[in-house]
């Protein structure tokens, strides 16, 4: 299906684009497409070892003893190692991503010290000449454990008599900590504008209700990896499958209390990450594992049931949310309430929820609060738009209700309220050009929106229409790049943001329209920490807009050398020469770009330049969905039948990786709404660690997505970027909720919207 | 120690001779013996199809597979597939259709895939959902590449109609 794009101004002058908005073929696409593209676990070096770790069986247990002197024995290993051998990393906190990391707990995640938190947390690892070998030897260390009761859910986490993890956790309340008293509760934060009261008061529908949602994983195909050589001469070369080089390198130095500059991290292609593959899990295993067998090159890749119980996941939450609108649609208060889980260590992302789940809409009274939990499961991480799907799941359905029980349309209702530039936002910032209201047009005039329903197949099978809005924040950070000229009149061109989801394509094509050269003409690498200047990691929705603002001002450098080779070339001023797209010109002389790259030699020798960012100026990211569900309600099961999701995106730089992005994180949506979630036992054993049991949709769960380009440039870009991955995962849990109600007459309060649940809340079990 | 078996195959059109114990299964073969890294292990327990081959003409997840069973057998992974020049159909419409985005994926559909139109050169979009439903990609949503394989039968029945 062809994609609507919807074209505002463009900032060009009033010329089209040569490069930007073409479908051009990715740079690293044939590697990616033969086999031959090299991932982290596709690293093969001389004299290599193989690492393995090994996992707690119980969700929470003191260690009282470790004895490995049997697994050392065993003809091939080469190095074992425990908690012993990883010297505390230090209590405090560092920017991490969008998010923020505490190295001490970062370092006990790694590798346990004396208390394992969650089934599969690690409490040693083996280096042994075969895969077979390291595990036989896991299977011969004998650890004794004193199994303490788990908390296995948030609610149960806060009562005051829980068993506590963490005994050093003290609450931050609004920031301060207030009480000595052991707890579970990390943090208490709120956001709050104006008079609940009044806004209550004034309302002539209030809507309350309670919501619950399960753990969920990121999902990514490819486990997580880390090859290692920590060699003689005290350097650490790390290869790894990692969103942010720099981050590992940074958390490296931290937990092995080894300088920056010794450390280098050379990132892999990347099989999926989706924010989980941010932190380090395996590469400082790796790197002691190193050390310890005399300085061989380790290497350690995940089975999957390691990485759903051990990695990742995002928090389950309970979130209550009030809300109340006059009869002619305004809203007058909403107030939220989010708890949610951490997992073994403090860092939920409920921070974000708080921000996401009222961000939509321009509100004059508003309190949100939020809890971050421990609780023995994995550590949560950041996935995908972190913690906003389940906040919008809890506001959007609230919405939907309101709108209903004011007998409005649902985007009416939404657009009365729509936030707009220069409204503030709940948690504080004041919007810049966001696009909401054109994505709510958007939908409100796509075909999908009026088609009539298709007829149910059977008299239990009931349809409906439902629709949700999401927000996320967008991020643009810092970033680096450099070039080097050739003299055919190509540019090689390094740049530093793992290329996730073919950025590599999206970058290069905003240098070479910078340039006025052909896409094909510029050859794009990612490079490591050695060899390109600092870059924030791959996250956020960061990479077009931040790196992409690098290749333009890369561009803009290579311009201003290139007028000066000019210059040298004609012994005219630099300044007096014109640039216009690829002509270099002065009075009636003029060179193309290729041609001036000729004379390189002759005009000053090889050039090369470079430019390192603080970029600034991201603006949110909003998007309208609608869905057509089918309930069948003698078994439960939902079934998607049509999708159309409308987003803002600024503009398109290379659109089939945008709609990519949108399908993407649509049909994650989908997973999260409908089936996935972590089931543990009463004990805190996660029991669905496969792929079969922890069910992500397939080709045969989903439709077609269509995904509606909306461009609203972003003023603070050269070419309007906005972020655009993390979004579109935000709306559906809610859309689909929204339209199982319309299909059945029930609102649907729990994630996942699976068999058992439905048929729950359809009051059939 | 296990004791080791040598093990004969003809992978990708040529002979192969590798020695390999019995617990090895032929994805570790292909990856770490023959160091042929383009089928990928999102599982190895058969239920994301990202070290999918086709042995003796039929798909497999080579993860489930023992290197041992592969004595004797024909086997064509991700490398055999791409031409001596160019690229397969699947291969160029995979790149056309911006099908993949990280590409972990990416060998395993592509083989399942020409498993797929090696039998059923004309499939419905059900038909390659339903084929499909047995490789995992989680960056997608599956939409691009459902039309990168309808692309690449299209263009192969063209290309056999005008031979």
């Amino acid at each position: 299906m062809t994609p609507v794009i919807k074209k505002t101004e463009a900032k060009t002058n009033g010329k089209p684009f040569k490069v930007i908005g073409q479908r051009v073929i990715r740079p690293d696409g044939v590697d990616k497409v033969t086999g031959r593209a090299q991932y982290g676990a596709d690293v093969i070096l001389p004299g290599l070892l193989y690492g393995k770790v090994l996992r707690s069986p119980h969700a929470h247990a003191r260690i009282l003893s470790i004895d490995t002197s049997a697994a050392e024995k065993l003809p091939g290993v080469k190095a074992v190692i425990t908690g012993k051998d990883l010297k505390p990393a230090e209590d405090k906190v560092a920017k991490s991503g969008e998010s923020s990391v505490n190295y001490s707990y970062l370092s006990q995640n790694v590798l346990a010290q004396d208390k394992v938190l969650y089934h599969g947390h690690p409490v040693a690892a083996v280096a042994a000449t075969s895969i077979h070998i390291a595990e036989e030897a896991l299977a011969l260390i004998k650890v004794e454990y004193e199994v303490l009761p788990p908390v296995l859910n948030v609610l149960d986490a806060m009562k005051d008599d829980a068993p506590i993890l963490l005994p050093n956790l003290r609450t931050k309340e609004l920031g301060e900590v207030v009480s000595d008293k052991p707890t579970n509760i990390a943090s208490h934060e709120q956001h709050a504008r104006g008079d609940l009261a009044v806004g209550f008061a004034e309302a002539d529908v209030i809507v309350e209700r309670e919501f619950h949602t399960n753990t969920v994983h990121q999902g990514y195909i490819e486990p997580q990896n880390g090859t290692a050589l920590w060699n003689a001469d005290g350097q650490i070369t790390v290869w790894t499958s990692t969103q942010g080089a720099w981050d590992q390198r940074r958390d490296l130095s931290e937990i092995l209390h080894v300088p920056l500059s010794q450390i280098r991290v050379i990132p892999m292609e990347i099989g999926g990450g989706f924010g989980g593959k941010f932190p380090v899990y395996l590469e400082p295993l790796a790197a002691l594992l190193s050390l310890k067998s005399g300085h061989r090159p380790v290497k350690m890749w995940m089975q999957r049931d390691e990485v759903l119980k051990a990695t990742g996941p995002t928090s389950a939450s309970v979130i209550r949310v009030k809300m109340g609108a006059r009869k002619d649609g305004k809203i007058t208060a909403a107030q939220a309430w989010l708890a949610y889980e951490a997992g073994a260590f403090p860092g939920s992302p409920v921070g974000a929820g708080m921000g996401v789940i009222f961000a939509p809409y321009k509100l004059d009274n508003v309190q949100i609060d939020g809890y971050d939990v421990v609780v023995n499961k994995p550590a949560a991480k950041a996935y995908r738009a972190p913690g906003g799907t389940n906040a919008a799941f809890a506001g959007e359905t609230v919405i939907d209700e309101l709108a209903e029980k004011l007998g409005m349309d649902p985007i009416t209702f939404r657009r009365i309220n729509a936030a707009k530039e220069g409204d503030r936002r709940a948690d504080g910032p004041i919007y810049g050009r966001i696009g909401f209201i054109e994505t709510l047009d958007a939908i409100e005039k796509h075909p999908h929106y009026h088609a009539p329903l298709p007829e149910p197949r059977a008299p239990y099978m009931k349809v409906g229409r439902g629709v949700a809005c999401g927000f996320w924040y967008n991020w643009d950070g810092k970033s680096s790049a450099s070039a080097v000229v050739n003299p055919d009149g190509t540019v090689s061109y390094l740049e530093g943001s793992t290329d996730i989801g073919g950025t590599r394509a999206s970058l290069a094509m905003m240098l070479a329209e910078t340039l006025g050269i052909h896409y094909e003409d510029v050859k794009p690498m990612v490079g490591d920490t050695q060899t390109v200047g600092y870059n924030d990691g791959t996250g956020g929705s960061r990479t077009t807009y931040g790196s992409g603002m690098a290749a333009y001002h890369l561009g803009k450098e290579i311009i201003r050398e290139m007028k000066q080779r000019a210059a040298v070339l004609w012994e005219v001023p630099a300044d007096d020469i014109n640039v216009e797209g690829d002509v270099y010109s002065y009075g009636e002389k003029r060179i193309t770009f290729k041609e001036l790259c000729a004379k390189l030699d002759e005009t000053g020798g090889p050039m090369s330049v470079s430019v390192s960012l603080d970029t600034k100026g991201a603006i949110p990211a909003l998007a309208t969905h609608v869905v057509d569900v089918e309930v069948d309600t003698e078994t439960g099961k939902v079934n998607i039948l049509r999708y159309t999701a409308a987003q803002d995106v600024g503009r398109a730089i290379h659109p089939s990786y945008v709609e990519g992005q949108i399908h993407g994180g649509v049909a994650q949506g989908i997973g999260w709404a409908l089936n996935e979630e972590y089931y543990y036992d009463k004990d805190g054993h996660l029991m669905n660690a496969s792929l079969l049991d922890y069910r992500m949709p397939t080709a045969l769960d989903l439709p077609m997505i269509e995904a509606v380009i909306v461009e609203v440039p972003n003023p603070n870009h050269p070419f309007g970027v906005k972020g655009v991955g993390e979004v579109p995962i935000v709306p559906p849990a809610a859309a689909i909720a929204n339209a199982i109600y319309r299909a059945t007459g029930v609102r649907m309060t729990v994630l996942p919207m699976n068999p058992k649940n439905v048929l729950q809340a359809l009051g059939k079990i | 120690m296990s004791n080791k078996v040598l093990v004969t195959a003809t992978i990708n059109d040529e002979e192969r001779s590798f020695v390999c114990e019995p617990r090895q299964s032929l994805l570790e073969v292909l990856r770490d013996v023959l160091h042929l890294t383009g089928a990928k292990e999102g599982c190895n327990n058969g239920n994301c199809g990202a070290c999918a081959v086709i042995m003796n003409g039929v798909l497999v997840n080579s993860c489930l597979v023992l290197g041992v069973e592969a004595n004797g057998a024909a086997i064509t992974t991700i490398e055999g597939i791409t031409p001596k020049e160019g690229l397969h159909p699947l291969q160029q419409k995979f790149l056309e259709d911006a099908a993949l985005q990280c590409g972990i994926c990416t060998p395993g559909f592509i083989v399942a895939a020409k498993a797929l139109l090696d039998k059923n050169p004309n499939p419905t979009e059900q038909e390659v959902r339903y084929w499909l439903a047995g490789n995992l990609c989680r960056c997608t949503g599956y939409d691009k590449i459902v039309r990168a394989v309808l692309d690449a039968a299209a263009t192969l029945r063209a290309e056999k109609q005008a031979a």
